[in-house]
């Protein structure tokens, strides 16, 4: 473990705990983004280029600031603040203990290799070169999706004409 | 290669790295390495502030800034201790943690954007594998600091200026990076130093920068129209409005941190400009073989000056957009040219060199511009305007 995982990782689960706890939805955004910000470090840090600034340029400009703007547009003029505990806190333990035991056992489960050699970094050439060869039918059936989601939202987004005559 | 104007910084540096133990040899290397772009920027931002005053003042036929030292020279100085006596004021409802900190996070984000930008042959700080990637990987951070700021004042006009920029810089980032995607693709890299190498070579005196391409010159004037719009600069200056909303998302600062948000503005500025010079103009690289003797860092600078002129000419050349205008433009104008544009850019790999492909290319994207502008133009019905309360 290096110094700089160990800041990194203090720094996710402090600003993620931060998150949880602070009262005002603002801040939780906010504090989110440096969780975003610490998990793109800590793909860095581990030679994943591509991942980390994707990660970064994603979740920190457009899923954070399309947090941001959701709240913001439906909170009332004084400000929305959230209590610290839910009123069903017991079953967001119970939900968090699941996924933290799977997890868990799906990481124990592995057999320990040791340390292995570092792998060497994958270039984003190699990323994209996979991707146009390799995995050419998932790339494309995500961007279907995609676009069908872009046009599913337009349309809920939409005016629509008749109801207002 | 190495001839010593054009490498004398990395020469010093070397130099100066001889009198270090080596113990701390990598923390005074990249110290080395920051600290002139940390001081030459902000230099140039105080310089920039200058030319603009002046520049905009010729162009609205007056004189500009000329009562502190010879032709006004010392004005950013003046400008600078003044900003930093200035008494600091934060609204009494604001969120004084976050009004601090949005600031402090613009300006960083303006720095780490620097990182990858080649001013000179061997001179990028760092040659990432992903540079470009990163170039906009952090300027999507800048989002997010203007957001802080209009929130975390706790005023409305503050609020409004941080949802015109929010919503203006979204829409904007996305054909800026489509535009630059051309590049990419030409120059089969990522990373900031190998653009400007492919561009570094020369046939005959005339070198190989992609703004010489059908394409290139396309995706230039596309990626500077983004780039404007991303830098809240006019024509697309609506965040600040000056006769709108007084000042947008930074209404609500005064003293030094006003200050820092007008620097991380035009660091942003610079920043954008020196990508468009990497993807576009050929880096570091002379315009003519013949005047490779002039030093790279030189040329660097000599192009953005350049840039940053053209900028103050715009600012003090065209009115503002509308809101509607500016959205329009850019999804459906500008953004299916940009994806028009990496059509073409690929169709140019593929056909032989020559003059026919540069025409053929040059034919196919005139031919859908007109096209489109002529839809648009239908589509639109355009009159005088009548006024409702004015008159």
């Amino acid at each position: 473990m290096s110094i700089s995982f160990l800041i990194i990782a203090v720094l996710i689960v402090g600003s993620t705990a931060a998150a949880m706890g602070l009262r005002n939805p603002i801040h939780c955004v906010l504090t989110l983004s440096i969780t975003f910000g610490g998990i793109a470090a800590l793909f860095l840090q581990l030679g994943a280029e591509f991942v980390g600034l994707t990660q970064i340029m994603v979740y920190v400009g457009a899923v954070a600031i399309l947090a941001v703007f959701a709240i913001m547009m439906t909170q009332s003029r004084r400000g929305l603040m959230l209590g610290t505990f839910s009123r069903n806190a017991l079953v967001g333990l119970l939900t968090a203990v699941a996924v933290f035991s799977v997890l868990g056992w799906a990481v124990l489960s592995q057999p320990v290799a040791g340390v292995t050699a570092a792998v060497s970094p994958v270039s984003v050439q190699q990323i994209g070169s996979s991707l146009m060869h390799e995995y050419v039918l998932p790339l494309e059936l995500i961007g279907l999706l995609l676009t069908a989601a872009l046009i599913g939202a337009i349309v809920i987004a939409m005016e629509r004409k008749e109801d207002t005559e | 290669m190495t001839q010593t104007p054009d490498q004398v910084f990395v020469i010093l540096k070397h130099w100066l790295l001889g009198y270090v133990p080596t113990s701390v040899h990598a923390i005074a290397s990249a110290v080395l390495s920051i600290l002139p772009l940390m001081v030459v920027f902000p230099l140039l931002f105080a310089i920039t502030t200058l030319l603009e005053r002046k520049g905009l003042g010729r162009i609205q036929n007056r004189l500009g800034p000329n009562r502190t030292g010879p032709m006004g020279l010392w004005q950013p100085l003046a400008d600078g201790i003044k900003s930093l006596t200035k008494e600091d004021i934060v609204p009494f409802t604001a969120d004084h943690i976050v009004h601090f900190l949005a600031p402090v996070l613009l300006v960083v984000a303006a720095f780490l954007a620097y990182a990858v930008l080649p001013v000179g042959r061997n001179m990028a700080l760092v040659n990432l594998n992903a540079g470009v990637l990163f170039f906009f990987a952090v300027g999507s951070v800048v989002e997010l600091a203007v957001f802080m700021a209009g929130w975390s004042s706790r005023s409305k006009y503050s609020m409004l200026g941080a949802m015109r920029a929010i919503a203006q810089m979204i829409s904007y980032e996305v054909p800026l990076v489509l535009a630059s995607v051309v590049v990419i693709m030409q120059a089969g890299s990522l990373s900031t130093v190998d653009i400007v190498e492919r561009q570094a070579t020369y046939t005959g005196i005339f070198p190989h920068w992609y703004v010489f391409t059908p394409w290139g010159f396309l995706g230039f004037i596309l990626f500077m129209i983004a780039a404007t719009a991303e830098s809240n600069r006019s024509p697309f200056d609506l965040p600040e409005g000056e006769s709108e909303i007084i000042a947008g998302y930074y209404i609500e600062y005064s003293g030094f941190k006003f200050a820092l948000f007008f620097l991380g503005e035009y660091l942003g500025m610079f920043a954008t400009s020196g990508i468009a010079i990497t993807l576009f103009l050929g880096g570091w690289s002379a315009p003519l073989s013949v005047l490779t003797f002039i030093p790279s860092w030189a040329w660097f600078f000599l192009k953005l000056l350049t840039l940053i002129c053209m900028f103050i000419w715009v600012r003090g050349t065209l009115p503002r957009l509308r809101m509607d205008q500016l959205m329009n433009f850019a999804w459906e104008f500008i953004l299916p040219m940009a994806l028009f544009n990496m059509v073409i850019a690929g169709l140019w790999r593929f056909m032989n060199p020559g003059a026919v492909r540069w025409f053929v290319c040059a034919f196919l994207i005139l031919v859908p511009m007109f096209v489109l502008s002529a839809l648009l133009k239908r589509k639109k019905k355009l009159q005088l305007r009548t006024y409702s309360f004015a008159e």
